[in-house]
């Protein structure tokens, strides 16, 4: 391969990448379901979520770590709810310590779990699979919007 | 330049490798026995575990690279004292690391869970690295071999993938749930296809040495695979975020950008019984053996890699213990492997001293049993995460009830790391004490 190719497949593939980036920072990313939600208590609840590294062990969509639940519709999941959070973030469980956490605190994590759920679906238990391997699932949440 | 420096930068690799597979597997018994081990507990245990790995893989891909460019790429380093102030920098940058994970000060980002001042360091090592680096290898006036090309991109799209991980300190993408997660694991992927740049790279490099040939790493079939590599790193990292509701030609263009690894496993299925032929005939030097070991496990790594980047797989196995199997398979089969060939190469090459009959044999049982239950830990977290997967879908357990039901494999990849462990101590055990009699002498 000549030298001169080299360099132009190179340059091709580096501006594409931050062409990509910043489509990807705007129009790829423009439309956010939970925006609504966003308030400034929510806002507090997500630094809290990153201060306290609650990522270890739960996940938003699916990513994070496994030793907790997927906490993305916590607030809305059949059974468990805004109080119910509320009584895990107060008090810990067998295998999450107590923070011991403010009722400011504690709003905070409520608020942004309210919108988490508000943005979509995690896990996803009831889509269909296309014939070219791509999936379809109905948004639930559209509703709360 | 001085050679320690470069056996300074593998003897803190290893270090950071055995301490954070130790620190893996007491995170593993965490998950089944609650309250193990709690002076460390797995909210600390699990970013400690990954920071001293992905130290383990910088630390010698960059010690590496300071030695093989001078020593073999008919290059002088730009600079001898870069070298020096990048591994104090990175020692200085780890330590605080660590003590922030012990004191519980996070920046709670998933594989860099730091607080973010701690990035400043690390971008400004990358920088001097970079600096070093371009400087040296700009005055070589032939045709580069495709490692040069490799470790090139390894570095500068490190720096700026990096960069971008942390853009979430600014509102514009930290408020914005869909905008961060798409953006944080953008950077996630991307920066992991540009640690393998570094590592594939020194594969190459490897191979080129031993068999003393550059014709494949000056091939066009080699440039060929670079830039379609370049290509995955740059654009095919949606498979992480599938169900993220964010544009949906984000994920049609990962998913059509993922399918494009078919060419990389089809070649290799199609050269497989040559390839593996030749490489056998150097079988007993110890570091091909590591290097046709992690061909083995790109086949394995890289069939179960295309497999969860079709959405209709992903959307089972996402969220499961199928990603770690990927993620583990990559770290360890394949990583780990090149980079352990990669010492067993250097360390030699620089003390001048060969190791004897009675150190390759202890490090050629250490390489057998590694491999062999590296393959018992990859099958038990697939396993884990089928049935996560098969659970979860039923809807009629609580996540506790799901954990417990897949409690037994978590079992088999917990004492199979502590077997992993002691096999790794068995394969370092011969070149550490050969750095050590080395510095001694020094």
């Amino acid at each position: 391969m000549k030298l001169n190719t080299k360099r132009f497949i190179i340059s091709i593939l580096i501006a594409s990448f931050f062409i990509y980036s910043v489509v990807i920072y705007t129009v790829g990313t423009r439309v956010d379901k939970g925006e609504k939600w966003i308030t400034e208590q929510s806002r507090q609840g997500k630094l809290l979520f990153q201060k306290k590294n609650c990522i270890a062990c739960h996940q938003i969509y699916g990513l994070g770590g496994f030793m907790g639940p997927d906490l993305t519709n916590v607030i809305s999941a059949l059974g468990k709810g805004p109080d119910f959070a509320k009584v895990i973030l107060s008090n810990g469980t067998e295998r999450m310590p107590n923070y011991h956490l403010s009722e400011n605190e504690i709003d905070a994590f409520i608020a942004f779990f309210t919108y988490t759920d508000k943005t979509g679906i995690s896990p996803v238990k009831d889509f269909n699979i296309n014939y070219n391997g791509t999936v379809n699932w109905k948004d639930k949440n559209e509703k709360g919007n | 330049m001085k050679k320690e420096i470069s056996v300074y930068f593998i003897l803190f690799a290893i270090l950071a490798l055995l301490s954070g597979v130790l620190i893996g597997i007491i995170a593993s018994f965490q998950f089944i026995i609650p309250g193990f081990f709690n002076i460390i507990p797995f909210i600390k245990c699990r970013p400690l575990h990954v920071s001293l790995v992905i130290a383990w893989i910088f630390l010698v891909s960059i010690g590496g690279v300071y030695y093989y460019l001078p020593k073999y790429c008919n290059v002088s380093l730009y600079s001898d004292k870069l070298p020096k102030i990048h591994l104090w920098i990175f020692i200085l940058t780890g330590i605080s690391v660590i003590t922030s994970y012990l004191l519980g000060i996070f920046g709670g980002r998933e594989y860099w869970e730091f607080p973010p001042v701690l990035a400043i360091p690390v971008i400004l090592s990358w920088i001097l690295f970079g600096y070093n680096y371009f400087k040296t290898v700009f005055t070589k006036k032939d045709h580069w071999p495709v490692y040069l090309w490799m470790w090139a991109t390894g570095i500068f799209f490190f720096l700026f993938t990096y960069i971008e991980s942390n853009l979430w300190v600014f509102p514009y993408f930290r408020e914005h749930l869909i905008r961060d997660i798409t953006v944080q694991w953008k950077s996630n992927g991307s920066l992991v296809g540009s640690w393998n740049m570094l590592i594939y790279g020194t594969a190459i490099f490897l191979m080129d040495r031993i068999k003393e040939d550059d014709s494949i790493a000056k091939s066009r079939l080699a440039f060929v695979m670079y830039f379609l590599g370049l290509t995955n790193l740059i654009f095919n990292w949606a498979h992480h975020i599938y169900i993220v509701p964010n544009a949906p030609w984000v994920r049609y263009i990962g998913y059509g950008i993922s399918m494009t690894e078919l060419i990389i496993l089809g070649k290799l299925i199609w050269n497989w019984k040559k390839d593996l032929t030749k490489a056998l005939q150097d079988f007993h030097i110890l570091a091909v053996r590591f290097i046709v070991a992690s061909d083995v496990w790109i086949l394995l790594n890289l069939t179960l890699s295309i497999a969860l980047s079709i959405p209709a797989i992903n959307i089972f196995t996402h969220g499961t213990h199928l990603t770690v199997a990927h993620a583990m398979g990559s770290t360890i089969g394949i990583n780990t492997m090149i980079l352990i060939a990669s010492c067993l190469f250097l360390i030699p090459d620089v003390t001048k001293v060969q190791f004897n009959k009675l150190e390759a044999k202890f490090i050629s049982i250490g390489f057998w049993i590694m491999n062999g239950l590296l393959f018992f830990f990859w099958i038990a977290l697939i396993l884990a995460g089928y049935f996560k997967s098969h659970l979860v879908l039923q809807d009629k357990l609580s996540f506790q009830d799901i954990m417990l039901q897949i409690r037994p494999y978590i079992g088999v990849i917990a004492f199979t790391g502590i077997g992993i462990l002691g096999a790794m101590l068995m394969i370092f055990l011969p070149p550490v004490n050969m750095i050590k009699n080395y510095l001694i002498k020094k």
